[in-house]
């Protein structure tokens, strides 16, 4: 086991090199100059090249990318062009708010997908299994951001059970976490519902009812246990899912997380902003691809042989 | 279905068609699919109005509305906040949806395929060159490695074919790759290369066929990702740019009249999820259709 992590550990080196190195890239095909976007368009020259030679503009790139991932790894990522801060700083103040965001609708997400997939499953074939599967590919095929736009309609406007954006109270929390959830509740029905279907027409489910087992020990102890394993890895693979999805949904919702700061840089130009975020993102989704990964090799032995 | 002995002989091709006509939900998906296609080109045909036309005296007005610049002398769908017809519009973002999704994925397909196929042929350091590639854009969450691409870049249509064929690749990739590694072991391409025949002929004639079935189902299911993605980076404002009309655009500028009018902002929703959904259902029911063993 503690083989396979570190196995894993020293394989993520290089991914997040490149990760770097094509955040680096992107940022540096960006048509203007960094100092002329902080000066202004009327700027002195020579201010402008005062704030190159600072910025170290003026060096070759291969120098600046070698700056830019020694700062990096030492946490400092820049200052933001608009408000001075550092980049590090104004990413840590947001980000708890998307995790926050992000573990409610997880867990509306779970608990939705895994009660809808496992009861499909059982009554295959019945009106509730077509139906929620017909209701689960919708949700996926809807896009997140009009899902959101359309909950506020209903939900704000018309009932006004719920507020329509903002992030003052636990309130406001309670619509944008279902919009995000029930997206990915959608793909884990489906998956749960997939996998569960495997599960039970193996053998050990034929002995444990041969057993004279209930039935809801059956589908409960043994079949559920199973079925969750290759359900911990859709999980895993939402994670990136949930990231993006959150950022649209604070958008939308006016919640002052990492996505909304994100696109607060793009539409200001920030540069050290934007690199930053997309960096941090990156690294973020890399770490919990490791932990999906880990965390799935301790619930099945078999994994770890590869 | 009646297996057994058959003299005529069935090609596969014909036996994917056969199962795919009996699953009814992929031939919903296949014909909501083709119709959505034709509207796409024949929009200018079907629109009761230009689509650009403005009309500021009939501003947000809720559907069904007489208006002055629709053929048919109604707003159907209502008007957007320039008195533009909502239909024409939505119309017409078909167009960029379909090309979206069709012109994104013949991108990730030719890239794709040729480092998948070299990939997995050739082994090696190619292999792990490629594949390491792949690996890092798999780190990125692809609408933030979207974001970056478009602000690089700038924001245009033909920058979001870009962005989605330089992440979108690479899982073609791996799953070309995975198939060719499996195929080359095979005799007949054992006997293919000991007949002398050229890499590149053993590969084009001898493998990659082989590899159709999971392509042609990868694609499938890679275009309704593409048109949400497009959706989203319009709605973001990094996609397509107003007044060109986009179902995720339109949503981005609906949600600014949501109470004046609230239908502007549901009617380019439902035009998405609708061409999504049955994009889904095909896939699906290529996927079944393909590899029969997986049926249940």
């Amino acid at each position: 086991m503690i083989d396979y992590i570190i196995r894993r550990l020293i394989f993520a080196v290089p991914v997040l090199l490149g990760v770097s190195l094509i955040t680096f890239i992107l940022l540096n095909v960006v048509p203007g100059d960094p100092a002329v976007e902080m000066l202004g368009k009327h700027a002195d020259p020579d201010a402008v090249q005062k704030i190159r030679n600072q910025l170290g503009l003026n060096d070759p790139l291969y120098v600046q990318f070698g700056r830019f991932l020694w700062n990096a790894c030492r946490g400092d990522l820049g200052r933001s062009f608009k408000t001075g801060q550092p980049v590090t700083k104004m990413i840590l103040d947001t980000f708890p708010t998307t995790v926050k965001l992000a573990l409610s609708s997880a867990f509306v997400a779970v608990a939705v997908g895994l009660t809808v997939g496992v009861i499909s499953a059982v009554k295959q074939y019945s009106f509730f299994d077509h139906a929620s599967m017909i209701v689960a590919l919708a949700g996926i095929s809807a896009p997140i951001f009009w899902v959101a736009v359309v909950a506020q309609l209903i939900f704000g406007l018309h009932l006004k059970w719920l507020p329509i954006s903002g992030y003052s109270t636990p309130k406001h929390m309670i619509l944008p976490a279902i919009v995000l959830g029930i997206r990915f509740a959608a793909s884990i029905a489906r998956y749960t519902r997939s996998t569960f279907l495997d599960v039970i027409r193996q053998d050990y489910i034929r002995t444990a009812r041969a057993k004279g087992l209930a039935e809801r020990a059956v589908i409960f102890v043994h079949a559920l246990k199973n079925a969750l394993i290759p359900v911990v890895t859709v999980i895993g693979m939402q994670i990136s899912g949930l990231l993006t999805g959150s950022f649209l949904t604070e958008t939308i919702f006016a919640i002052p997380g990492l996505g909304r700061l994100s696109i607060w840089a793009l539409s200001n130009r920030d540069f050290p902003l934007v690199q930053g975020i997309v960096l941090f993102t990156a690294v973020i989704f890399v770490i919990g691809n490791l932990i999906v990964d880990i965390s799935y090799a301790f619930l099945d032995p078999r994994v770890r042989l590869h | 279905m009646a297996q057994g002995w058959n003299p005529g002989g069935t090609s596969f091709w014909k036996d994917v068609w056969l199962r795919l006509e009996k699953n009814k939900p992929a031939m919903f998906g296949l014909v909501v699919v083709i119709i959505f296609s034709a509207v796409a080109i024949i929009a200018p045909l079907l629109s009761p109005a230009d689509p650009l036309k403005t009309d500021l005296s009939n501003r947000l007005k809720p559907p069904g509305s007489p208006s002055e610049i629709c053929s048919n002398g109604v707003y159907i769908l209502g008007s957007d906040e320039f008195g533009r017809d909502i239909l024409s519009r939505i119309l017409f973002g078909a167009r960029v949806s379909l090309s979206v999704g069709i012109i994104s994925q013949v991108l990730v397909t030719a890239i794709g395929v040729t480092m998948g196929a070299l990939a997995g042929y050739y082994g090696g350091k190619v292999d792990m060159i490629i594949m390491r590639i792949a690996d890092i854009l798999f780190a990125f969450p692809d609408l933030l490695f979207y974001i970056g691409v478009m602000f690089a870049l700038g924001p245009s249509i033909y920058n979001v074919f870009i962005a989605l064929a330089l992440i979108g690749w690479a899982g073609m990739a791996r799953l070309v790759r995975s198939q060719v590694l499996y195929l080359r072991e095979m005799e007949y391409v054992e006997a293919a290369r000991a007949q002398g025949l050229s890499d590149a002929r053993i590969i084009l004639r001898h493998i990659l066929p082989n590899c159709m079935g999971p392509i042609i189902v990868s694609v499938t299911m890679g275009i309704p990702g593409a048109i949400l993605a497009e959706a989203s980076l319009s709605f973001l404002g990094l996609g397509v740019q107003p007044p060109t009309p986009s179902w995720g655009n339109m949503i981005y500028a609906a949600r600014s009249y949501m109470l004046t009018n609230p239908w502007y902002s549901v009617w380019p929703g439902i035009a998405i999820m609708i061409t999504v959904f049955s994009f889904n259902l095909l896939g699906d029911g290529l996927r079944d259709a393909l590899d029969p063993r997986l049926k249940r």
